[in-house]
């Protein structure tokens, strides 16, 4: 609560716009705490011609980031002395929270025990990490730049990998066979346009790397790459060079995170608007590289409608458009190369963004279901009548026991996770099975009285599907349980429990059938690949289109007495896919294709719109200088 | 890839050839006949049902079908094309729905659980079920919406699996069964309500009673409502062989899977079979032309002396439960259901056509597979090539040679370990003295009732008891006929060549496709399984080149090919009809009295002994196999099909069948 207390603090008119962000990111004292790093490159001065903005996140990011986790080194669920859960650090409002009933949803969901423990190593071997080659002649011309760079074995592994579990798992317990050679910090456009001619000219690979957060197994070096891999580091491009107020568009280097661009952006009463759950760590580059969406994208418009205007350097050249005309038909839109290009094709250095005032005031709320059907024709007819709040999720019944086992302490010892739970039903919603029932969790914002309107048309939607109001409390809280589950998967991990997220995009028509088809697929996947206890298969959606909906996976389980649980898990996590494309589903909505979904791209856009894309690799980049070989 | 499906056999398994333990049969009438029957009627039902099932009455099914996008889109379509107000084509397809539609009640069920009971007992000695195959099936009918596809030999098989499926509290099915029934208003009625509903037999230009009746039956699939039980086969055998299956409603149960609309589906192959078949004098009639009574409730009547006479024991043997997800995995491309509403109707493409046509074989294999035989089938089959008569003696010292064959084959063979031979064909006998019957040591044909009789009612009560025995022998030639055509080729060529015998093999199993069931395009393959299980009994050895009959195996391959020699023979006849008296352009039916006024004299004669030339089963499946072969032209004309001969193909192919050219070389296979 410490945090919340503090919103009292914050300025006017971006109050309610941080408390969001106080909510999800935690406000972060360690702004301060972590002196900023300030770049050392001659054009890091252009920053201050904009907004003068301290990075959050350090060049040395293992001072502030967990090196085998996710987030920061502070913040983590642990077994306090009382065996309980607790969210350690102050950076997040659940900062020392005890959640007293997590422990017992564990062990009946995964039927885990305290007792199984396996740990990972403490600290990284630097011998174990792969050595650097980097030849004196690209070196000297690397240092003629003045460009920093360092080729110490912890700065290349952090940047060898993004968040899947895969990767987690080799930093825990083995190395990566392949990581970076040398990591380059460019401090601006000018910088990289260097960097790529050096590349270029000793032929070697670059490899653009963001915030890190990649899900897609993106960032991971091909292990067949022979040459130099460089690891361009965009995090010191992060600087808002220009706010425009009159057509409300700002200038941002592509390496801002999304805690620093908003919090910035607040300071003069604007924001994007546009909050992956990741926001806190990925950047405006990663975002466009991959096609992002934000929570709030029935707002704000997920990235592609968000960008104006961007500048990518390539092989070839600069590409960009002349003029920042907010729509154009000419031609198809070479924006759309880029966005997606997942660093393909080059890196993306400058965007110009919409920006919106702060808006006034937010409110939570969340609707409980009799069962998942109802939920979803709610969420359908919400759509069909446009009239979705900022954000409305529907989570079904696991999740929401899920979202339920994160109760901070509660007053009575007594109270037990099932206890909890017959309660919230019996006191509150007489006639709803509490293992059938659903929430669907909203965000509305906008001025006062519009919320409260726009709030008023959304329950009354919900009561013709039967759905009852169930309080801001438990919407807060299904928020939550997006940003701390990449926490809490750290926590698992200790306990032989493996997970991950997964996404998907379908047809209205369609949802119902691919959630309960591909959950059940998981069940019998595990089942059959010999996992002894059933897994978290649980699902929620997440987004509304007109045309459809963005649903969203957890899939996790016990992997105690399984000989390859990677390779297990792999395999289910195939499988899931093949399901979903089975039931018309979207190979991705938003974590993009990377590597891991690479196999089936081909059968996603056709032999012809892979060979239009490998045209325009070969025409941009001959000679794979971006050789991650994401996509194609 | 897994999208990109593939053709090919996947779906064809190497069988076992190693016969089932019967140990865990079960005898469903014991507990009847110990216990009342009311009180069985009246028993607490609380079926295992669908685990995801919403109950729901069967009007509620109609409305949903009604209201469907489905239907309501063909609705709106039809009231386009013929400027009719949609209200009355809506109209029009409740009535079809009404006509359709069963009202399954657990009234009825409970009296058809009484009156079954009675009637059972009196005519069978015992029915036998599997009782593993009931496990599998109880689970199988909770976890996803199930199929049953039973074999079809007799109007009993429905009622036989519900009063299963009520004994052992399991969800009871329904059944899609020929609107014929409703002729017999009590009975149709009556079938009605326990769970029967009704499709027309041909609908196949009448767009509303097809889409009406497609979302039926989906509907009922989408909402695991209960098991769906249909037969593959279309009506019932009346030769014992298993037919060809029919496809339409197959693939319509797929359907909801296709488009992902249920997870799964479980496909359960049935094999039902009786030791003596109710119907067989009225199939064998039938067959021979004798019209067949029309199905009326007083003919249904009529059949009460049947009552009083002893049927033996009937066997059910319930497969494993297929999985349609396990079968099509890797065989469907997903894009074509992606990219269109799934309410519009969409014709299957061809990967779709042949899958389904591979899954139905597949399934019809099972059936044969695990199709319990009696004893009386072997002995059928010894009789039918020792006609008139043969000595008791010999002929059980034939039958358990025939016993050890069939099981090496992997035949499922109905005999108690303690039973000893002469008492199995003492009963055996017993049980069908109306074909059979023993006279001083020697077992002859029953021919009561013809002597004196004009020649040609003499010929005709021979071929009665012929046919009928021929049905029980087909059982066994379901099962034999790989082997067996193998013989019949390495006795057509006299050559030890591979090649050349397999060139006949593939010859002989393309022209009999009608007759027996072969899966799919895989000559090859059943060419080494009929070569396999004969090396496995030791009757030929096969080598790289070459395949020699071994010097104890002649009188085995006599014997195997002997097994088809009716249908050689038939097929050698009707081509001898063909090519000397059939006319320009002849219909079916003036076909079939062709070849029955040319082959009567043959027969009367003696200068053939070939009796089931006279059947019009026989009759059709060559015409379709010469259809097939482009030895006859098929025509359609406004006054329906035709067909003409031509000659030149025809009397290539009779000259193959009479080796008296060597057959000609199919495309060449690798062997
Ligand atoms: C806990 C968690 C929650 C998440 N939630 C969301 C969410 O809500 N919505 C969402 O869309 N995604 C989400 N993601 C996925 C991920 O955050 C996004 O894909 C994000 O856009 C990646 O940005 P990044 O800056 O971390 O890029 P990185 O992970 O560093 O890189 C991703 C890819 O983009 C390329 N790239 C990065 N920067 C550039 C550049 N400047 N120019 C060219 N190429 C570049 C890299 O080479 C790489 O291929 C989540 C991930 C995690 C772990």
């Amino acid at each position: 609560m410490a945090a919340a207390e503090e919103a009292g603090g914050a300025p006017g008119s971006a109050s309610s716009a941080q408390r969001r962000l106080r909510v999800l990111s935690g406000h972060l004292r360690g702004s301060r705490e972590a002196p900023a790093l300030l770049s050392a490159s001659p054009c890091g001065a252009q920053g201050a011609a904009g907004l003068p903005g301290p990075a959050t996140i350090p060049k040395r990011r293992q001072e502030l980031l967990k090196w085998n986790g996710w987030g920061y080194n502070d913040s983590k669920f642990i077994f306090n002395k009382k065996g309980q859960v607790e969210f350690t650090g102050k950076r997040y409002r659940l900062g020392g929270t005890v959640l007293p009933i997590l422990k017992e949803w564990m062990e009946k969901t995964f039927g885990a025990s305290l007792e199984h423990k396996t740990l990972p190593r403490a600290t990284l071997n630097v011998n174990d990490v792969p050595p650097s080659f980097a030849n004196e002649e690209f070196l000297q011309d690397l240092r003629a730049t003045k460009i920093s760079y360092s080729q110490d074995p912890e700065d290349r592994v952090f940047r060898a990998h993004g968040h899947c579990l895969h990767e987690i798992l080799v930093l825990r317990e083995g190395m990566f066979k392949r990581i970076p050679d040398i990591v380059v910090w460019p401090g601006c456009h000018e910088d990289v346009v260097k960097i790529v001619e050096v590349a270029c000219k000793h032929n070697l690979c670059i490899i653009p790397f963001g915030g890190g957060t990649s899900v897609s197994s993106a960032l991971e070096c091909p292990e067949e790459e022979k040459r130099t891999i460089i690891s361009l580091d965009t995090s010191q491009m992060n600087h808002i060079l220009w706010i425009d107020e009159r057509n409300l568009t700002a200038r941002v280097e592509a390496g801002i995170v999304g805690q620093d661009l908003e919090r910035q952006l607040a300071e003069r009463g604007y924001c994007t608007g546009h909050e992956p759950d990741s926001m806190e760590f990925s950047s405006l580059g990663g975002w466009v590289a991959t096609r992002a969406s934000g929570m709030k994208k029935n707002i704000y418009g997920n990235i592609e409608d968000l960008v104006v205007h961007l500048k990518m350097v390539t092989p070839r050249g600069v590409i960009e458009k002349s003029c920042e005309g907010p729509r154009m038909s000419t031609g198809p839109d070479v924006h759309h190369f880029i966005m997606g290009s997942e660093g393909i094709f080059g890196v993306v250095t400058e965007v110009t963004v919409k920006i919106r005032p702060v808006p006034e005031y937010q409110k939570y709320g969340s609707v409980v279901f009799p069962n998942f059907e109802r939920g979803v024709a709610c969420l359908r007819e919400v759509a069909k009548q446009r009239c979705a709040p900022a954000s409305i999720r529907l989570m079904d019944n696991e999740q929401f026991q899920f979202g339920h086992a994160l109760k901070p302490q509660v007053a009575s010892i007594f109270t037990s996770f099932l206890d909890g739970l017959k309660k919230f039903y019996i006191t509150k919603f007489k006639g709803f099975d509490p293992n059938v029932l659903c929430v669907a969790t909203l965000l509305f914002e906008g001025d006062r009285e519009r919320v409260l309107q726009h709030e008023k048309q959304v329950y009354d939607i919900a009561a013709k599907f039967g759905g009852l109001a169930a309080g801001e409390d438990n919407g807060q809280r299904g928020y939550m349980l997006t940003f701390v589950i990449a926490y809490l998967r750290d926590l698992g991990l200790d306990y032989y429990i493996i997970g991950e997220s997964f996404e998907t995009s379908v047809p209205w028509d369609r949802v119902l059938d691919l959630c309960r088809n591909v959950k059940e697929r998981i069940v019998r996947e595990c089942k059959e690949k010999g996992v002894q206890f059933a897994p978290l298969s649980t699902c929620r959606v997440t987004q509304t289109y007109d045309a459809g909906a963005c649903v969203y996976f957890y899939f996790a389980f016990n992997y105690r007495g399984i000989g390859e649980p990677l390779h297990v898990y792999e395999q289910v996590e195939t499988a899931a896919r093949e399901e979903i494309l089975a039931n018309g589903g979207s190979l991705s909505h938003h974590h993009g294709v990377g590597k891991l979904r690479k196999q089936w791209m081909k059968e996603t856009i056709s032999d012809v719109g892979l060979g239009m894309l490998r045209s325009v690799k070969e025409y941009v980049d001959p000679n794979n200088i971006f050789g991650n070989r994401n996509l194609l | 890839m897994a999208a990109a499906p593939q053709r090919g056999s996947p779906l064809y398994a190497q069988k076992e050839f190693t016969s089932k333990k019967r140990d865990d049969f079960e005898d469903i009438l014991e507990e009847r006949r110990q216990s009342s029957d009311l009180r069985y009627a009246m028993k607490c039902f609380n079926p295992v049902v669908y685990k995801g099932l919403s109950p729901c009455k069967p009007s509620a099914i109609k409305t949903t079908v009604l209201q469907s996008d489905q239907v309501q889109y063909v609705i709106r379509q039809l009231s386009k094309e013929m400027g009719e107000s949609p209200d009355i084509i809506q109209e029009e397809a409740t009535e079809i729905l009404d006509e359709m539609g069963h009202n399954i009640q657990t009234r009825t069920i409970r009296f058809f659980a009484l009156t079954l009971s009675k009637v059972f007992k009196t005519l069978f000695r015992k029915i036998c079920v599997n009782g593993e195959g009931i496990q599998k099936l109880q689970q199988a009918i909770q976890e996803h919406p199930v199929v049953l596809l039973p074999s079809h030999r007799s109007y009993m098989d429905f009622l036989m699996l519900s009063y299963l499926l009520y004994t052992y509290d399991l969800a009871l099915p329904v059944i899609a069964a020929g609107i014929d029934f409703l002729g017999m208003r009590l009975v149709g009625e009556l079938l009605r309500k326990s769970g029967a509903f009704f499709m027309r037999r041909t609908f196949g230009g009448d767009k509303l009673y097809w889409a009406v009746f497609a979302e039926y039956v989906k509907t009922m699939i989408r909402s695991g409502y209960a098991p769906m039980e249909f037969f593959l086969e279309g009506t019932r055998s009346r030769t014992g062989k298993t037919l060809t299956p029919k496809l339409g409603l197959l693939s319509i149960v797929m359907e909801p899977f296709f488009k992902r609309e249920v997870f799964d589906t479980y496909l359960v192959p049935i094999s039902i079979s009786y030791d003596r078949i109710l119907e067989e004098s009225l199939y064998a009639r039938e067959l021979l032309g004798v019209p067949k009574p029309k199905e009326s409730t007083s003919g249904l009547l009529k059949a009460r002396k049947i009552l009083s006479d002893d049927f033996g024991s009937v066997h059910i043997y319930i497969g494993q439960p297929l999985s349609l997800r396990a079968l099509a995995s890797g065989r469907i491309d997903r894009r074509p259901y992606n990219l269109i509403p799934r309410y519009l109707p969409q014709r299957p493409s061809e990967d779709i056509q042949d899958f389904v046509n591979d899954v139905a074989y597949k399934i019809e294999l099972l059936q044969i597979e695990n199709m319990v035989l009696s004893p009386w089938v072997l002995i059928a089959t010894i009789l039918l090539q020792n006609l008139p008569a043969i000595d008791f003696d010999l002929l059980v010292e034939k039958m358990l040679w025939l016993k050890g064959l069939t099981q090496t084959f992997g035949g499922f063979l109905e005999w108690p370990d303690h039973l000893c031979a002469n008492k199995a064909v003492t009963s055996c006998l017993a049980l069908h003295s109306n074909i059979f019957i023993l006279v001083n040591g020697h077992v002859v044909l029953n021919d009561k009732g013809s002597e004196g009789g004009a020649m040609e009612e003499l010929v005709f009560k021979q071929a009665l008891a012929i046919l009928m025995c021929g049905s029980y022998r087909n059982q066994l030639l379901n099962l034999f006929v790989r082997p067996a055509l193998v013989s019949v080729a390495l006795q057509m060529t006299q050559s030890f060549r591979k090649e050349e015998v397999y060139s006949c093999f593939s010859f002989l199993r393309d022209l009999f496709s009608d007759e027996f069931i072969f899966f799919p395009g895989i000559a090859v393959k059943d060419f080494e399984e009929g070569c396999f299980l004969l090396t496995k009994c030791d009757i030929i050895q096969v080598t790289a080149q070459e395949i020699l009959v071994a010097e104890k195996g002649s009188a085995a391959v006599s014997f195997l090919s002997a097994m088809l020699r009716p249908f050689m023979e038939s097929y050698q006849i009707i081509c001898r009809y063909l090519s000397k008296e059939a006319k320009e352009a002849f219909t079916e039916k003036q076909m079939i009295s062709g070849i029955r006024n040319f082959a009567f004299p043959l027969l009367e004669t003696g200068s053939s002994q070939c009796y089931e030339v006279l059947s019009s089963d026989v009759q059709k499946n060559a015409l379709s196999a010469f259809v097939r072969l482009h030895v006859v032209d098929k025509m359609k004309t406004t006054n329906g099909v035709t067909y003409a001969v031509k000659k030149d193909a025809l009397n290539k192919t009779a000259d193959m069948l009479d080796s008296r050219i060597p057959v000609i070389k199919p495309a060449t296979a690798r062997l």
